[in-house]
């Protein structure tokens, strides 16, 4: 045709959403009028919630990738909570909820009975919180990785148990305020140093697929859902949504708060396949980590008027630093 | 039929979530708006250029062109001698650079006289004959809107052809003839009547002929003159005179140095005009610094590319045969040059005054009720009404920057007064939309791209002929270029909204149709409004 198939420039690229400017199949899923919208209206999640749109984010490209035939496994936390209280449901997926700790093991009973029953075209992705993930849950879902079941397990981190009042997982960050880590004391917020990195964990099992995604980048995230779902065995997704209430942020700047993180290294946007990186995201616009932390209340104690806690926050950007070193966040130049 | 057993401890079946309107925890709600962008608000012939920019993005050059012709009959030539200073205002100069609009206007131009594009008339016949006196940019775009509002126009020119100081004044290297005379042509084709050779001089006769309502837009072509001493016979011409000379091919002798004195646009365009006709010393005096020269920079840049000399801070104080005395001046701490006592001897052939003009309007100040300045300028109300009820003016000849862009803008402007006036109301001003402000915008999402330039030609052509200096874009850098655009305040369905509400309360209505928010489930969280690229959505709060 004319020369317009020529330019490679789309205004916002894929950045946006949706771009009417590129061709549908560029598009995002989350763009398409037929999404599924696994999780519809009317549930009860806070405004501005980065674990509702995480969860559709990556269950409507899991739905597209398996044409629907999949099943959602989930553990107790926000995301049932807000989505399921009997007997209204949110879920437009086959979906089923036992108990905090034992979601990776049900996924897998679930991926036995699909087999006896004949039915193997059908997909399992498994979900919890970071609590769910990284402690109660952590035994069984080691066990899923080591025996390699065929499940996809999606962790959304919002850095706390936020459903039953905010309190400290393995997966908070060092010196935030929790209900259960106060900012007060001579060390105050959430201790430093101790903590668990789920997705190093889950590729030191060599598992096939290890993503981590943020709700600030849609393409990515669907990227790699859809990528997970084209392998089969143990595959491993950490999502990184921010928390309006658990933060004390604003309910607007979720999606703000998301990209902070990762434009700050805090956050790095990896893809590991049987335990080596295979992609990293590189960091388009490096912000200081106080771009990140100052908008939260969690951080507030790193803020105080006069008394700017800089010992700590130097800490916090020696982490962001040292991920960008690891990872290589950070191509040539832009240091 | 009885009911399927339910499992154990299941009382209730199950239903949707949809059933709770998370609505009612809303106090604030995301309205969708347009609001306007600052080239807009800056352009003074009044384009939607963002609206215009949205079809070009899409590569519809066609539908852009249309949109673009809504309010400019000239897209052609004013993407070429439009000062742009839209540019100034563009957001996008605050992220890198401004978006070209007048490189993409010229392409939209270009490409509808290469496709032979026609705009779109609606209006029925009103009946009424409005005469247009002038056939300049001012004259040529009230004739064209007067049309499109069904009106029947005639045009009366003094001169031989249209275009008024599009043709007499802004030279060829600037404005090839062939696309100054392709888009008066398509005005004309309009129906609109060209009565050329034909001086108006009776006002009252003219309405007595029975034109319902008179656009009078002459100009200013009577150039301002200043006393300087001059012995002997030197050569000394006038900068508007001899470019229109040199227009109809009468260029007069100017021997081997010429000398412009002057430092605005038309200095600049009358030293490189000298130059192209084989001066070899084409020097601009100029009484301030080239900081304070009313010239645009990138006009004197080109003429200094050129190899026009400039001698700033001076003013002539005499002129005998070829010496010509220069005094030279300094800017006291008020700003204003000040003579120094100091002179130096400058030789030339010829002096061209390029000291600004003054509009021949003598024949208004007859008229009754419509009243002239001593410049000749003419004074009008909003409405571009002079005193005489019935008699409009606009362009040139009306206190207003003196640019084709403000001519145009003047003739749309004084053709929708004439229209409500002829329809016997009062045109409402339409209600303007608040601006887009740049704060407004989010621009993580835009691409980084830097903005595409405009080849020019080849020194050595520029020289010594009259071939367009400023080339235009292709296709592809034309797209390019109209990408850049951020589309400040207006959705360009990206579908961002739609994408990162948490509770689906956004639906997208299909192409072209953009978007509504389910106020049913939206919980007012404001992640649409702030995720926005270009701050479309505004959270209101909800009255209690
Ligand atoms: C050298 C030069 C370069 C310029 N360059 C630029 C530029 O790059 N960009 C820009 O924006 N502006 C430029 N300008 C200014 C611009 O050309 C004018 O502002 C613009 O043309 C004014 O339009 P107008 O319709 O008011 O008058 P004009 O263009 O002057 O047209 C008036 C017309 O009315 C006719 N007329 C006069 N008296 C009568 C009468 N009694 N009866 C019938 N007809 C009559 C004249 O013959 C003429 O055709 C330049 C001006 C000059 C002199
Ligand atoms: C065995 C058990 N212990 C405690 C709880 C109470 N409980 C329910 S959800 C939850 C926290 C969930 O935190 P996380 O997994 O991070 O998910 P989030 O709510 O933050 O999304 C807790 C402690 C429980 N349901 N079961
Ligand atoms: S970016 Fe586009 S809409 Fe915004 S000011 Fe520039 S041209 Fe106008
Ligand atoms: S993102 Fe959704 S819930 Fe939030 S304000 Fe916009 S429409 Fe309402
Ligand atoms: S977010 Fe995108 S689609 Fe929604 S209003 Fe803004 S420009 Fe339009
Ligand atoms: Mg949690």
């Amino acid at each position: 045709m004319t020369e317009t198939q020529k330019v490679r420039f789309y205004q916002t690229g894929t950045h946006t959403v949706g771009n009417r400017l590129m061709e549908p199949a560029s598009r995002t899923v989350q763009a398409s009028p037929e999404r599924s919208n696994a999780i519809t209206s009317g549930h009860r999640a806070c405004q501005g919630c980065g674990e509702a749109l995480g969860a559709r984010y990556a269950l409507d490209a899991a739905m597209r990738a398996t044409g629907g035939r999949m099943v959602a496994v989930n553990a107790t936390g926000c995301l049932e909570v807000f989505t399921t209280p009997y007997p209204e449901t949110s879920w437009q997926v086959a979906w089923l909820h036992s108990l905090f700790g034992n979601a990776p093991a049900v996924a897998t009973g679930v991926v036995a009975a699909l087999r006896v029953t004949g039915q193997h075209d059908v997909r399992v992705v498994a979900q919890g919180g970071d609590g769910g993930t990284t402690d109660i849950g952590f035994g069984c879902l080691s066990g899923l990785f080591e025996r390699n079941d065929d499940v996809l397990y999606i962790c959304y981190d919002n850095e706390a148990y936020m459903n039953t009042g905010v309190q400290r997982s393995s997966a908070t960050p060092a010196f935030a305020r929790t209900a259960t880590t106060p900012a007060t004391g001579p060390h105050p917020g959430n201790v430093a140093g101790t903590g668990k990195n789920l997705p190093r964990i889950a590729m030191a099992h060599e598992i096939p697929y290890v993503g981590t995604a943020s709700v600030a980048d849609l393409h990515d995230l669907e990227a790699k859902v859809t990528r997970a779902m084209a392998i089969g065995g143990a595959r491993y997704i950490h999502i990184h949504v921010p928390c309006p209430l658990g933060w004390g942020a604003a309910a607007h700047d979720t999606i703000r708060l998301a990209r902070l993180a990762v434009e700050s290294g805090l956050f790095p946007l990896i893809e590991a396949e049987h335990g080596e990186v295979t992609a990293v995201k590189p960091i388009r616009r490096r912000v200081p980590v106080e771009d990140y932390l100052r908008p939260q209340k969690r951080f507030a104690h790193l803020f105080r008027p006069g008394h700017e806690d800089r010992a700590t926050l130097a800490a916090i950007q020696a982490t962001a630093d040292a991920n960008i070193r690891r990872y290589g966040l950070c191509p040539e130049g832009q240091e | 039929m009885t009911e399927a057993p339910k499992p154990f401890a299941i009382t209730l079946d199950p239903g949707s979530s949809k059933a709770n309107h998370t609505g009612s925890w809303r106090s604030e709600r995301p309205v969708y708006v347009d609001r306007l962008p600052p080239c807009n608000a800056q352009c003074p012939a009044g384009e939607n250029i963002q609206g215009w920019l949205y079809h070009a993005e899409g590569g519809d050059y066609a539908a852009a062109w249309q949109v673009l012709m809504q309010d400019n009959p000239l897209p052609a030539v004013m993407g070429r001698v439009c000062y742009h200073s839209c540019e100034g205002a563009c957001n996008r100069g605050t992220l890198d650079e401004a978006v070209s609009i007048h490189a993409v206007e010229r392409f939209l131009g270009d490409y509808a006289l290469d496709h032979g594009l026609r705009p779109q008339v609606a209006a029925p016949p009103s009946g009424r004959r409005v005469l247009v006196v002038g056939a300049g940019p001012s004259g040529l775009s009230a004739a064209y809107h007067l049309t499109r509002l069904g009106h029947a126009v005639t045009i009366r020119e003094a001169g031989p052809m249209a275009g008024g100081m599009m043709r007499l004044g802004i030279p060829r290297y600037r404005l090839p003839r062939d696309v100054l005379d392709a888009e008066i042509a398509r005005i004309l084709g309009m129906g609109v009547t060209l009565e050329l050779n034909t001086r108006v001089a009776d006002i009252e006769a003219a309405f007595a002929e029975g034109f319902d309502a008179i656009f009078t837009a002459v100009g200013a072509h009577l150039a301002k003159r200043t006393e300087i001493p001059a012995h002997a016979a030197a050569r000394i011409l006038d900068a508007a005179g001899f470019l229109a000379q040199v227009e109809t091919g009468e260029a007069p002798q100017l021997g081997r140095r010429v000398i412009v004195y002057g430092g605005g646009n038309t200095a600049m365009d009358v030293a490189r005009t000298v130059k192209r006709l084989g001066a070899e010393d084409a020097m601009v005096v100029y009484r301030r610094s080239r900081a304070q020269m009313p010239a645009h920079a990138f006009e004197a840049d080109e003429a200094e590319d050129e190899g026009v000399m400039m001698h700033w801070l001076r003013t002539i104080t005499a002129v005998d045969g070829a010496a010509v005395t220069v005094e030279r001046m300094v800017i006291d701490a008020s700003g204003r040059p000040q003579p120094t006592g100091e002179f130096e001897v400058l030789e030339a052939d010829t002096l061209i005054l390029a000291l600004g003009q003054d509009a021949d309007t003598g024949f208004l100040a007859r008229v009754p009720g419509v009243e002239v300045a001593s410049d000749g300028v003419v004074g009008v109300d909003a409405r571009m009404m002079t005193g005489r009820p019935g008699l409009f003016a606009g362009g040139d000849m009306v206190p207003a920057e003196r640019t084709v862009t403000v001519a145009v803008g003047h003739g749309k402007k004084a053709a929708r007064h004439i229209d409500a006036w002829l329809r016997g109301g009062a045109l409402a001003a339409p209600e303007k939309h608040a601006p887009a402000t740049f704060e407004r915008l989010n621009t993580w999402y835009y691409d980084d791209v830097p903005r595409s330039l405009q080849a020019e030609l080849a020194l050595v052509r520029r020289q010594t002929g009259f071939d367009e200096v400023v080339q235009g874009l292709t296709e592809a850098t034309a797209l390019y270029e109209a990408r850049r655009c951020l589309s400040c305040g207006n959705c360009f369905e990206c579908d961002n909204c739609f994408g990162v509400c948490p509770d689906n309360a956004v639906i997208k209505l299909g192409p072209g149709n953009r978007f509504r928010i389910d106020y049913d489930y939206c919980k007012g969280c404001g992640l649409c409004a702030a995720e926005c690229p270009c701050g479309a959505i505004e959270m209101v709060p909800e009255i209690a």
